[in-house]
C-alpha cells in the first residue's frame, strides 16, 4: 500500500547531499539541457522522415518543459536526443553549454547521471529477474557511489521513501511482477532518481496508469521538481496531464517534428491560438456529461496525419487547418516567431492578425 | 436485496438484454475457483449507451466478456441469468445457450469490439478477407462481389476509404484507421449490441474524438446498445446515457451519467471523478485516491472500499452494503449506490444545485 502522507523527512539523498541546484531564480537558471537546431532524419524505404525538424528547447533545474502532440510527431526521437541515447543528424545538444559530442569520458559519465530517462512502460522497463533493491541500486553500484551491501540497502530504503513506496521494507525484496503497475512505475522513478539527476526526462510516464493512480504519481514527480529541484522534460498526449504537472513551466506543442506553439502552461491550455493546439485543447474529453454537449469543438479539415515522407508544401497543417488560406498556408513554411507576451507561435494566420 | 424490480425482458418494450445476479469466475486449480463478478444485476434496454468504469482489476472486462460467454477457458458464468431479446422477439438466456447457438448468436445479435485494435485483426490478412469471413461464418452462398459492396458500405460509414482500406494489411493502417475498421467489422451483421472494451485507450487524442464522434452518429443512425468498458470518465461522461461503476467485482453505483458525474452517492465514485485534472479553466488540484483495489481472492469484510474510503464509519467494515435504490427511473435509469451513507446529505450536496 502507498502511504497517502505528503514526502517523508528522511526521503533525501543517501549517497550524497542534493547539490543546490535550483539556482536564485529558476526561471532564469542557464538551461541543464538545450537543444538548438536539433534534427533526426530516418531512412525508410520509402523515402525519409523527418522526424524531428530542428527544435530548439531548454530544460532547466526544478522547471518543467512539457511537450505535448499526437504519436508520431516527434516528441519521443526529441527525448531520446536530448537524453543522449540518439545522435542528432543536424544541430546540437548541449549540457550545460557543451556540445554532448565534445564532452571527454568522465564530463559524458557525468552527463549520464544528470539525465535520467523514465519509460512509458513499467512492465517492460523492469527487469524480471532484478529485485527492487537490485534495480535500485545498479547504478550506484556501477558508478562506485555505494561500497557495501548495507550501504546499497539504506541507499534503496531511501530512494524508495522518496517515491513514497512505504514501508520501504515490504518493497525491497519484491519482484516487478509482485507489483501493481502504479508500484513499479514508482521503482523506475526511484531508479531514475538513484543517480541523482539534474534532469529527469519523462516519456509518457503515467499514460498507462489508472486514473486513480496517475494523480498521486504526478504528485510524487512534483514533489522531485520542487524539492530536489530536479528538471523536467516532461511527454504527454494528455493535455490534462500537462496542465497539471507543468502549470508553473512551459508547453510545447509538437506537430509533425517541430514546435508549433510554446508558452507557459497556463497560456497555451486556457488560450490556444494555434488552430493545431485549439484542436488538442478542444478535442479532450471533459468528465462532465454537459459541457460534454455543449463544448465548442474545432472541426479539422482532416483527421489523419500526412503521409510522413511526402509532407505538404507550406505549413504542415495546412491540409487539416480550419484557418488554411489559399496561397500563404500552401506555399510558405511559417516560421516559429514570438508572438503577443512570452509566448511563440508558428501561424500565418494567427500571427498576421496580431 | 432492494433492486429495482427486474423488467420483464419478453414484453416488446422490455430490456434487450437482463442481467440478473450474475456470477462469473475462474478456476484457478482442480478445486479452487475465484469469483472475479458478484451479482452483477442491470437492464440494458434498446438503443442505450452504458459505461463500466473503474480502475483495473475491478471486474470490468471479466464481466464484458461474460455477457457473450467470451471468457477464457478458465472463465464461466457460475451464477444468474443473462437474458437477451432476439431479433426474432424471443427471449433466450445466453447462459444456457449451446456452443453452436452461441456463435451463430454472436455477431448477430451482439458483437465484441476488443480492446486494443491493433491485435484483433489477424496480422497476415487483408482487411477485406476479415469482412468475408465474417460474413461466410454467418451467410451462407452470398457473391463475393455483394460481400465486398457491403463491406465498402461499412467501411464508409467510419468515413474510411474503401478502396484504400479493403485490400490493406492491417499493419498498413493508422491505430485510429484500424479502431474504426474494427468498428464497422463489428456492426458487419447489424447487432443490436455492441460491447467495446476500452475503445478509445490507445487513441491520441484527435484520434479519439474522431471515434467518438462516429460512434455517435452510428449510434443514432442504426440504434444499437452499447456497453463500453473504459478507465476514461472523459469518455463516459461523453459518450453514456447511463454509467454503472464497479469496484472489486461489484456494480457499486449505477444512475444517469448526470447523476454519477453531477451528483455521485457512493464515494468510490466520486473519488474516480476527482482524481482526473480537468483541461478548461484555472489549475484545479485533483484528489488522489491512493492505494489500489484489494485482490479479488483477499476481500476485506464488509465493504470492499472500506480500507481506501475517505468516509469510512464503524459499521463499513463489517457490514457489506447492498445496492439501494436512491432514485427510481423507468428503462433501468434508476439510481443506485452501495454504501452505507449513500443516504447523508453531505456526499449528495455537492451535486445538489446541478440538474
Amino acid at each position: 500500500m502507498i502511504d497517502p502522507a505528503a514526502p517523508t523527512e528522511t526521503g533525501g539523498r543517501s549517497t550524497d547531499p542534493a547539490p543546490d541546484a535550483a539556482g536564485d531564480d529558476p526561471g532564469t537558471a542557464p538551461p541543464v539541457l538545450s537543444l538548438r537546431g536539433a534534427r533526426q532524419v530516418f531512412s525508410t524505404p520509402r523515402g525519409d522522415v523527418p522526424a524531428v525538424a530542428g527544435v530548439d528547447l531548454d530544460v532547466r533545474p526544478g522547471q518543467v518543459l512539457c511537450l505535448v502532440g499526437e504519436s508520431g510527431c516527434g516528441k519521443t526521437t526529441t527525448a531520446r536526443m536530448a537524453a543522449g541515447l540518439a545522435e542528432p543528424a543536424g544541430g546540437e545538444v548541449l549540457y550545460h553549454g557543451t556540445d554532448l559530442r565534445g564532452l571527454d569520458k568522465r564530463a559524458r559519465a557525468g552527463f549520464r547521471r544528470s539525465v535520467q530517462y523514465i519509460h512509458q512502460d513499467p512492465y517492460a522497463s523492469l527487469n524480471p529477474v532484478r529485485t527492487v533493491q537490485s534495480t535500485l541500486t545498479a547504478g550506484l553500484r556501477r558508478h562506485g557511489l555505494v561500497k557495501d551491501g548495507d550501504q546499497a540497502r539504506r541507499a534503496a530504503t531511501a530512494l524508495l521513501e522518496r517515491v513514497d513506496l512505504v514501508p520501504a521494507e515490504d518493497h525491497l525484496d519484491k519482484y516487478p511482477h509482485q507489483m501493481s503497475g502504479g508500484q513499479r512505475q514508482r521503482v523506475a522513478v526511484a531508479r531514475a532518481l538513484a543517480m541523482d539527476p539534474e534532469v529527469i526526462i519523462a516519456d509518457e510516464s503515467t499514460s498507462m496508469l489508472d486514473v486513480s493512480i496517475r494523480v498521486s504519481l504526478l504528485n510524487t514527480l512534483g514533489a522531485l521538481r520542487d524539492d530536489l529541484g530536479v528538471g523536467f522534460l516532461f511527454i504527454t498526449h494528455d493535455l490534462a496531464v500537462a496542465k497539471y504537472f507543468a502549470w508553473d513551466g512551459e508547453i510545447a506543442v509538437m506537430y509533425l517534428g517541430k514546435v508549433v506553439e510554446q508558452g507557459p502552461a497556463p497560456e497555451i491550455v486556457n488560450d490556444p491560438r494555434h488552430p493545431y493546439t485549439r484542436a488538442l485543447v478542444s478535442a479532450v474529453c471533459e468528465p462532465d456529461p454537459d459541457l460534454a454537449r455543449t463544448k465548442e469543438r474545432v472541426r479539422l479539415r482532416g483527421a489523419d496525419i500526412p503521409d510522413p515522407t511526402d509532407l505538404p508544401p507550406g505549413c504542415d497543417f495546412h491540409p487539416r487547418c480550419p484557418l488554411y488560406e489559399q496561397g500563404r498556408c500552401d506555399t510558405e513554411r511559417p516560421p516559429l516567431v514570438g508572438s503577443r507576451g512570452p509566448r511563440l507561435l508558428a501561424c500565418h494566420v494567427v500571427n498576421g492578425a496580431g | 436485496m432492494t433492486h429495482p424490480a427486474p423488467a420483464d425482458p419478453s414484453s416488446p418494450d422490455g430490456p434487450l438484454l437482463s442481467v440478473r445476479g450474475v456470477d462469473v469466475g475462474y478456476r484457478t486449480g482442480r478445486r479452487t475457483q475465484l469469483t472475479a463478478v458478484h451479482e452483477a444485476t442491470f437492464d440494458l434496454y434498446p438503443g442505450q449507451s452504458m459505461a463500466l468504469v473503474g480502475e483495473s482489476g475491478c471486474g470490468k472486462t471479466t464481466l464484458g466478456l461474460g455477457l457473450l460467454r467470451l471468457l477464457p477457458r478458465t472463465g464461466t458464468v457460475s451464477a444468474g441469468n443473462i437474458l437477451f431479446r432476439r431479433k426474432s422477439g424471443d427471449v433466450v438466456d445466453l447462459r444456457g445457450l449451446a456452443e453452436q447457438d452461441l456463435r451463430r448468436f454472436r455477431w448477430n445479435e451482439a458483437a465484441m469490439v476488443f480492446q486494443g485494435a491493433m491485435n484483433a485483426f489477424n496480422p497476415v490478412l487483408r482487411i477485406e478477407e476479415h469482412f468475408l469471413d465474417t460474413f461466410r461464418a454467418h451467410e451462407s452462398r452470398t457473391r463475393r462481389r455483394d460481400l465486398l459492396e457491403r463491406s465498402a458500405e461499412l467501411l464508409a460509414m467510419v468515413r474510411l476509404d474503401p478502396a484504400r482500406v479493403l485490400p490493406s494489411y492491417p499493419h498498413e493502417l493508422s491505430g485510429g484507421m484500424r479502431q474504426r475498421a474494427l468498428i464497422a467489422l463489428a456492426l458487419a451483421l447489424r447487432p443490436q449490441l455492441l460491447i467495446l472494451d476500452e475503445p478509445t485507450t490507445a487513441l491520441d487524442v484527435l484520434t479519439q474524438r474522431s471515434v467518438v464522434e462516429q460512434l455517435t452518429e452510428l449510434r443514432e443512425r442504426l440504434r444499437f446498445a452499447m456497453v463500453f468498458i473504459t478507465h476514461d470518465l472523459g469518455l463516459a461522461a461523453e459518450l453514456a446515457d447511463r454509467v454503472g461503476t464497479m469496484y472489486a467485482g461489484r456494480l457499486i453505483e449505477t444512475g444517469t451519467t448526470r447523476d454519477i458525474f453531477h451528483r455521485s452517492r457512493h464515494p468510490y465514485t466520486s473519488a474516480l471523478i476527482s482524481s482526473v485534472p480537468p483541461v478548461v479553466g484555472e489549475l484545479a488540484v485533483p484528489e488522489p485516491l491512493t492505494g489500489g483495489p484489494p485482490g479479488i481472492d483477499a476481500l476485506p469484510p464488509g465493504c470492499s472500499f472500506a480500507p481506501r474510503c475517505p468516509r469510512v464509519i464503524d459499521g463499513c467494515t463489517t457490514t457489506r452494503p447492498e445496492l439501494r435504490l436512491l432514485h427510481a427511473r423507468d428503462e433501468g435509469l434508476s439510481h443506485a449506490a452501495a454504501c452505507l451513507r449513500s443516504d447523508d446529505t453531505e456526499l449528495s450536496t455537492e451535486g445538489a444545485t446541478r440538474d
